[in-house]
């Protein structure tokens, strides 16, 4: 409720301030990739921290695209990293089919994350048009199974490609293997099975991350303040009342929904061209709700917290090497603590008071809205 | 107020708590460095004059926790041993080993991690991944960046492959498949066989796959084939049941040991009692905490290690891990013992020392390990393919009174 009043109170004074607040989150964006990259070139970075750059990139982008659906669409989604596994199979086909077409690595890591985020915008629809006519939590349940569905379909997929072009062959039997492919002696198999996609040449590049993460930026915080993201945050609000001003519920939705499938499926596909190998099996439910843990911890609706929070809880398992045995023990008790202090109103008055200070000087908007949105 | 007061003290107590367990646990990782020079270790030249000067960096990567940790804590302990007594006999050519060890919980991200962390600690040779999946992803880094890479139980074919310097100390995949195809076609010949396993998963599939191909030249019939996944790991009486209505009389089981043992309760509570056979990732079940072990009895492994061997080498090894860590090695612990002493031989015979570059010494490795005859725990008479595949005899075993017996020694 407290939304509606606060975007009504804000839309002519604070629409100015709305967008510097945008601006400053590219302008943030840019600047840790210019850092990064500077400190890069001069050699100041460990090994153990470039080599997690890729995988930043990508949950970066996985945490804004589910905060589009669970923080500004207000539905909660447990199978994004489903979407993700979509992209990023359907993406190393690509990019590995198109090694011959294509020499430039970057142009065909770009079409592999086009084709990624193709095919998840696809599988989103088909979830979404029957999913969120429904009242409920429906569409957790659904994105769920999705989840479990899109991970055993990929088991049983064999895939493999040679001068005739793609060879596709569905294992579902179990009775199958990369023989049956029938491929020629140039041949390769992209995807075995269970085994997941081996032998997958490593084209993801921290620019192409950047890169993403801004289109990624662009695209979810235009959506937001478009007249298409008001109606979407208006149903998040109150279904009722947004329905009774003549908002055409399932398609805002499904704009919302499948643009986040199809986010997800680009940042898969860079995931994927990441590692020489990937299986299935590592887009389970425990990577959905790790995403979903980023988009809580940064503030849902709150696109740069989601970006701060996907950053520090990515590095922080390998900055708690030093702990060995307990690593895991104090990534959880790191975890609780800053839920409890990012909930306390205590801590939240004391950083919000130079915060306040800031803002009254610079914009309102985000941050608050974050905190808005958490208590939804 | 009082609340701040009282959640600040709570932060300040947990991190020292966390701040101490860090400090105790430093020390015996073998003296690393701590976190913060490795930060500097991006200019090689200042690491290696320094830190590097005295001793080979070895560095092993595995799963220490989730579901496959007692294959990396075996091979972390296993690598331990060799480690302790080649520097207590005065170490390779005059240099001590280093030696460290780094979780990677069995996936393939936090495995290029891990495999970047040791790379920041100095590392010149690794030791693993164990696991497969991670293993194929840390080869491709390891090919990229030159460092010789051993693994003890990584078996897929796609870990090696197009890799000159990676190079596995166990059986591939198709060996253990067809080895065990080969096996039970000359000594239980026109068995019907029943096979369970794991289709999520590319080692079980992959010994699947070649088992299949290779029982098809063997006087096998293979009546039934079951598959399960990660998630439907916890009850096997469909499969159980149709292994049995399909008449086998062995059951073939290329899967991990705690989906494994799941299968041995639920069959001894139906009532039915075919032969089991498993293979490597069998090997692991009699450590396994609450298990049974009578439910094990007459389960036919196919490893390359067997602890009741009588050689003077294994009974030393066994003695020594029952000494320190209070049970008896499977084939991982072997195998990673086996790797340091086999770097240990290629790096004499090379005479490499630890001032050289990193890929200075994998150049070395690489011709070395491609001529070079290696006798250890595992087997004796190995050799290396120039692909990097080991070839060895793999060893029948069989669970005797809760412990491995080699087959031709079982009563």
């Amino acid at each position: 409720m407290s939304k509606i009043i606060r975007l009504g109170k804000n839309r002519s004074i604070a629409l100015t301030k709305t967008r510097v607040m945008d601006f400053a989150t590219y302008l943030g964006v840019i600047i840790a990739f210019a850092v990064v990259t500077a400190m890069g070139s001069a050699g100041m970075l460990t090994r153990s921290f470039s080599g997690q750059l890729v995988p930043i990139c990508c949950y970066i982008v996985m945490a804004i695209s589910l905060n589009l659906t669970v923080g500004i669409l207000g539905e909660l989604s447990l199978g994004h990293a489903g979407f993700m596994s979509v992209g990023a199979f359907s993406g190393v086909i690509a990019a590995m089919s198109l090694q011959g077409a294509i020499p430039s690595d970057p142009l065909r890591l770009g079409i592999a994350m086009a084709v990624g985020a193709a095919f998840a915008a696809l599988a989103g629809l088909i979830v979404g048009v029957p999913v969120l006519r429904l009242r409920g939590d429906y569409l957790a349940i659904v994105t769920l199974a999705f989840g479990e569905i899109i991970k055993e379909l990929i088991n049983c997929l064999i895939v493999g490609y040679d001068e005739n072009g793609l060879h596709i062959v569905f294992n579902a039997t179990g009775t199958k293997s990369v023989a049956d492919l029938g491929l020629t002696e140039s041949g390769i198999a992209i995807i075995k099975g269970a085994q997941g996609a081996t032998g997958t040449d490593m084209i993801a590049s921290f620019t192409g991350g950047f890169v993403l993460i801004m289109i990624s930026l662009i695209i979810v915080l235009n959506l937001v303040r478009s007249r298409s993201g008001r109606a979407i945050m208006a149903l998040r609000d109150n279904r009722i009342a947004a329905e009774s001003v003549g908002i055409n519920v399932t398609k805002y939705k499904l704009m919302a929904f499948v643009t986040s499938a199809a986010l997800a499926g680009a940042a898969g596909a860079l995931y994927g061209l990441n590692f020489s190998n990937l299986a299935a099996s590592k887009f389970n439910f425990n990577t959905s709700i790790l995403i979903l843990v980023f988009v809580v911890l940064g503030g849902l609706g709150n696109i740069w917290g989601s970006i701060i929070a996907a950053t520090v809880l990515t590095i922080l398992p390998e900055a708690l090497r030093g702990f060995e045995d307990y690593r895991m023990l104090a990534y959880a008790i790191v975890l609780i603590l800053v839920m409890l202090a990012t909930n306390n109103p205590q801590l939240k008055e004391l950083f919000s008071k130079p915060v306040r200070s800031l803002k009254s000087q610079l914009s309102g908007g985000a941050k608050k809205g974050g905190a808005a949105g958490g208590q939804n | 107020m009082k609340k701040l007061i009282s959640l600040v003290m709570v932060l300040a107590m947990c991190v020292f708590l966390l701040a101490g367990c860090g400090q105790s646990e430093e020390p015996a990782a073998s003296d690393s460095p701590s976190e913060a020079p490795s930060e500097v270790s991006a200019e090689p030249a200042g690491d290696e004059t320094d830190a590097e000067g005295a001793s080979f960096m070895i560095g092993g990567v595995g799963p220490l926790t989730g579901d496959n940790a007692i294959y990396g804590t075996a091979v972390m302990n296993g690598v331990q041993i060799a480690v302790d007594e080649i520097n207590a006999a005065g170490g390779i050519n005059g240099y001590q080993i280093e030696y460290r060890f780094e979780d990677d919980v069995s996936d393939g991200e936090s495995s290029v991690n891990a495999y970047n962390t040791l790379m920041d600690w100095g590392m010149q040779l690794l030791v693993g991944p164990v696991t497969t999946g991670p293993a194929i992803s840390v080869s491709a880094e390891v090919y990229n960046d030159r460092v010789f890479a051993l693994t003890p139980s990584a078996s897929s074919p796609d870990v090696t492959a197009g890799k000159d310097n990676m190079f596995q100390m166990c059986f591939t995949d198709p060996n253990q498949g067809s080895g065990a195809a080969t096996y039970m076609g000359s000594n239980m010949a026109g068995s019907k066989v029943a096979i369970i396993y794991r289709n999520d998963d590319a080692y079980s599939q992959g010994i699947r796959d070649t088992f299949v191909a290779e029982a098809a030249n063997q006087d096998l019939e293979i009546v039934y084939e079951g598959t399960f996944t990660a998630d439907t790991q916890a009850d096997f009486s469909v499969q159980l049941t149709a292994a049995q209505s399909a008449g086998a009389d062995v059951v073939f089981l290329p899967i991990y040991y705690q989906p494994a043992s799941v299968i041995l309760s639920q069959a001894n509570a139906m009532g039915y009692a075919p032969t089991f056979f498993g293979v490597d990732g069998m090997d692991g079940i009699l450590a396994m905490p609450n298990f049974d072990l009578s439910l094990a009895e007459g389960v036919m492994v196919l490893t390359p290690f067997s602890a009741d061997a009588t050689d003077e080498k294994t009974v030393n090894f066994v003695a020594e891990y029952n000494e320190r860590f209070g049970e008896t090695p499977n084939q991982f612990a072997a195998d990673g013992y086996d790797c340091v002493y086999a770097l240990k031989q290629a790096l004499e015979a090379a005479g490499c020392t630890p001032d050289m570059s990193t890929e200075d010494i994998c150049t070395a490795m690489i011709e070395q390990f491609t001529t070079m005859t290696f006798d250890g725990l595992t087997g004796t008479g190995m050799t290396w393919t120039s692909g990097g595949e080991v070839s060895k005899m793999p060893l029948a075993v069989v669970i005797q009174d809760g412990v491995y017996v080699s087959a031709e020694n079982a009563g």
